[in-house]
């Protein structure tokens, strides 16, 4: 099972002869992603890392089935990128970019939200059903298929995060990006719906930050759950009103502040880890591994 | 990126919002030659980044030229919470009537962006029960419909075939459009003011997207970052100076940057700044970052990556250069580094003979160690 992709998700790669495009395609390959199609205006006819390569996601939609697109394209084209990808019916888009403005991702969410399709990010670092499929760019190896469903909404931390699961024995049913954005395709709850009811999935890591109130808002759903969640919120130690990197890691009037958040996860029943290493120690405890 | 309240202003004067007579000056006589200009008593308005200027005696009335002059000697001199004032607004002093609250953000929970109203506005807005305040998502699809405007003012209590009630409703929509037009994170007015027959802002808050400054070259560029923080801005990476100075630090990313620094001070130590280098950054600009680091004069640097799209060879290259560049490094660098192209990225830094550390809790701990001398 896992959630979102698998091992028969076709994937398109949008920017597929850029920079960032050709080497994410190699690794996405190597770790046994099927990429059946990438699209670069202009580049249609050529072949990259045995990939063909169209002008449209309509013409790569003529020529095979797509089940996902991965972005690669600079944050002042993703718009119409991510508009086309949606457009042409692909039920899953993942935006990998960083910096898109906020007025486009409100419409590109929107967009997405009248169509039916799941976006991640924008800002993600893609989605990975460990051992199945990979669209994104964490790297290959800390990424093994068991029972550990993870959410997040930064990259990095969430590679610290599952690279110690995995050192420690835990392997993931999938691991997905929302995006760092203050707007993004899926919120906490969409995700931890699909992971509870998938029967791949035996317990859940939430990773958030500091900032907005998605955490607070997931922590409703907790509360229903039956599979145990352990979190993980970064920020601990920001000052308050500073904008640390993401648009997401910022306190506003009190709110989304890390006492507030861990509150209110620990009151829904979830289990939150001080720090990111803890994080496996605890997993197993909830398993009772 | 926030916009001067002047700035603001003359944006909401081209859409053709309502705004008092008057203009942006830089010293005294300036002031007194627009407060002749404009006739009768003047208000002379500090420009700074920040709210409760007001509070902080950082605006002034005048009934003349001279007044005016002197105020603008005063406030020009002041410093309102840790910021000089250098950029004086000089306007008509408004018959204020009654203070409205209107403004336009994007609600990232809803995805959507909000319009908030209250007809109690003014200094105190913050502290207006819930009921007073009014909040309506619009789908971005639909856009600021005249339907919606002429509902926001239906509940804020005004009739709407009064003078008032659709000068709001004019309002509203021209905010919504500036609000998409310019890519701004927020339109704000407090006070929206009712000066007889007219409906006036009286103030302005305007903060665009910095990430849709690329399409927005229209507009004036409004500095705001300490020289730390625009010279880690324009290698594209994100910078903050935090109260510390024992520990530089700088990994790739956000969210691990937030957990590096969580990390170091849970073993004890002070951090220095927050810098995300993440997205990809070059070799270049990778070693330019370590000089920014190096720069703060820190007892040691630790550099966190778990690199993704940044690649170990990158990263581990740019160390290097700094090293050959500088003949060694001036106080200790403490390096995780394992991801994307590690196995290369190590053998980069074994020629230097720095060794890498593989997990963040050894890095952080080893960093605080040599900060507090127990090395």
């Amino acid at each position: 099972m896992a959630i979102i992709i698998d091992e028969n998700t076709n994937v398109l790669v949008q920017g597929i002869t850029g920079n960032q495009g050709v080497f994410h395609t190699k690794q996405m390959l190597a770790y046994g992603t099927k990429i059946v199609a990438g699209v670069t205006p202009g580049k249609g006819g050529n072949v990259v890392e045995g990939v063909p390569v169209y002008n449209s996601v309509r013409e790569a939609c003529e020529n095979h089935r797509i089940d996902a697109s991965v972005l690669f394209i600079p944050a002042p084209f993703t718009k119409d990128a991510a508009f086309e990808s949606l457009e042409a019916g692909v039920g899953v888009v993942v935006v990998v970019t960083e910096g898109v403005p906020v007025h486009d991702e409100t419409a590109i969410v929107a967009y997405a939200k009248r169509k039916g399709a799941i976006v991640l990010g924008p800002n993600t670092f893609g989605i990975v059903s460990s051992g199945k499929c990979k669209m994104g760019i964490p790297p290959n190896q800390y990424f093994v298929e068991g029972n550990v469903g993870v959410v997040a909404r930064s990259g990095t931390l969430t590679y610290e995060i599952t690279g110690s699961l995995t050192a420690n024995g835990l392997g993931q049913s999938t691991v997905v990006g929302m995006g760092g954005d203050r707007v993004v395709g899926l919120t906490f709850i969409d995700v931890l719906r699909m992971f509870e009811k998938d029967p791949q999935t035996e317990a859940v890591v939430l990773i958030g930050e500091i900032g907005g109130n998605a955490e607070e808002t997931a922590s409703e759903y907790i509360k229903e759950m039956t599979k145990p969640v352990v979190a993980f919120i970064a920020g601990k130690s920001a000052p308050p009103g500073k904008r640390m990197g993401h648009a997401g890691a910022i306190i506003e009037r009190g709110k989304g502040t890390y006492k507030g958040k861990v509150e209110a996860l620990t009151e829904a029943g979830a289990k939150v880890a001080a720090l990111p290493f803890e994080v496996p120690a605890i997993v197993k405890e909830v398993l009772g591994k | 990126m926030k916009m001067f309240e002047y700035m603001g202003k003359e944006l909401f004067a081209q859409f053709g919002l309502p705004v008092p007579k008057g203009r942006m000056v830089t010293d005294p006589d300036e002031a007194a030659k627009v407060a002749a200009e404009i006739g009768g008593s003047v208000v002379i308005k500090s420009q700074v980044l920040i709210g409760k200027r007001g509070k902080a005696g950082g605006i002034k009335f005048a009934d003349n030229p001279e007044g005016a002059k002197a105020a603008a000697e005063e406030i020009l001199g002041m410093t309102i919470q840790g910021l000089p004032v250098n950029i004086l607004l000089v306007e008509e002093k408004l018959k204020i009537d009654k203070e409205l609250y209107m403004s336009i953000t994007v609600d990232g929970a809803a995805k959507a962006p909000v319009l908030i109203a209250s007809a109690y506005g003014g200094m105190d807005i913050e502290e207006q029960p819930e009921e007073y305040i009014i909040k309506r998502h619009i789908d971005p699809e639909l856009g600021m419909q005249a339907f919606i405007a002429r509902d926001v003012v239906r509940k804020m209590g005004f009739p709407l075939n009064t003078p008032h009630g659709k000068q709001i409703v004019k309002i509203i929509q021209v905010l919504y459009k500036i609000f998409i037009e310019k890519d701004a994170e927020l339109v704000e007015i407090n006070p929206l003011v009712f000066s007889d027959d007219k409906v006036i802002a009286a103030d302005s808050k305007v903060t665009i997207d910095d990430d849709a400054m690329f399409r927005r070259k229209e507009l004036p560029y409004v500095e705001e970052r300490s020289a730390t923080e625009k010279a880690a801005k324009d290698l594209g990476l994100s910078y903050v100076d935090l109260d510390g100075e024992d520990i530089a630090v700088m990994a790739n990313g956000a969210g691990i940057t937030m957990g590096t620094l969580d990390t170091i001070e849970h073993f004890g130590g002070t951090p220095a700044n927050f810098l995300d280098c993440g997205g990809g950054t070059g070799r270049e600009a990778t070693g330019k970052a370590l000089e920014i680091l190096f720069g703060l004069n820190p007892k040691v640097v630790f550099v966190n990556i778990f690199g993704g799209i940044t690649r170990c060879d990158d990263v581990a290259g740019a160390v290097a250069d700094v090293y050959k560049a500088r003949g060694g490094f001036p106080v200790p660098l403490v390096i995780r580094l394992v991801g994307t192209n590690q196995e290369a990225g190590r053998a980069i830094l074994e020629e230097i003979g720095v060794e890498a550390y593989d997990f963040m809790e050894d890095g952080a701990k080893r960093a605080v160690d040599i900060s507090k001398g127990q090395a």
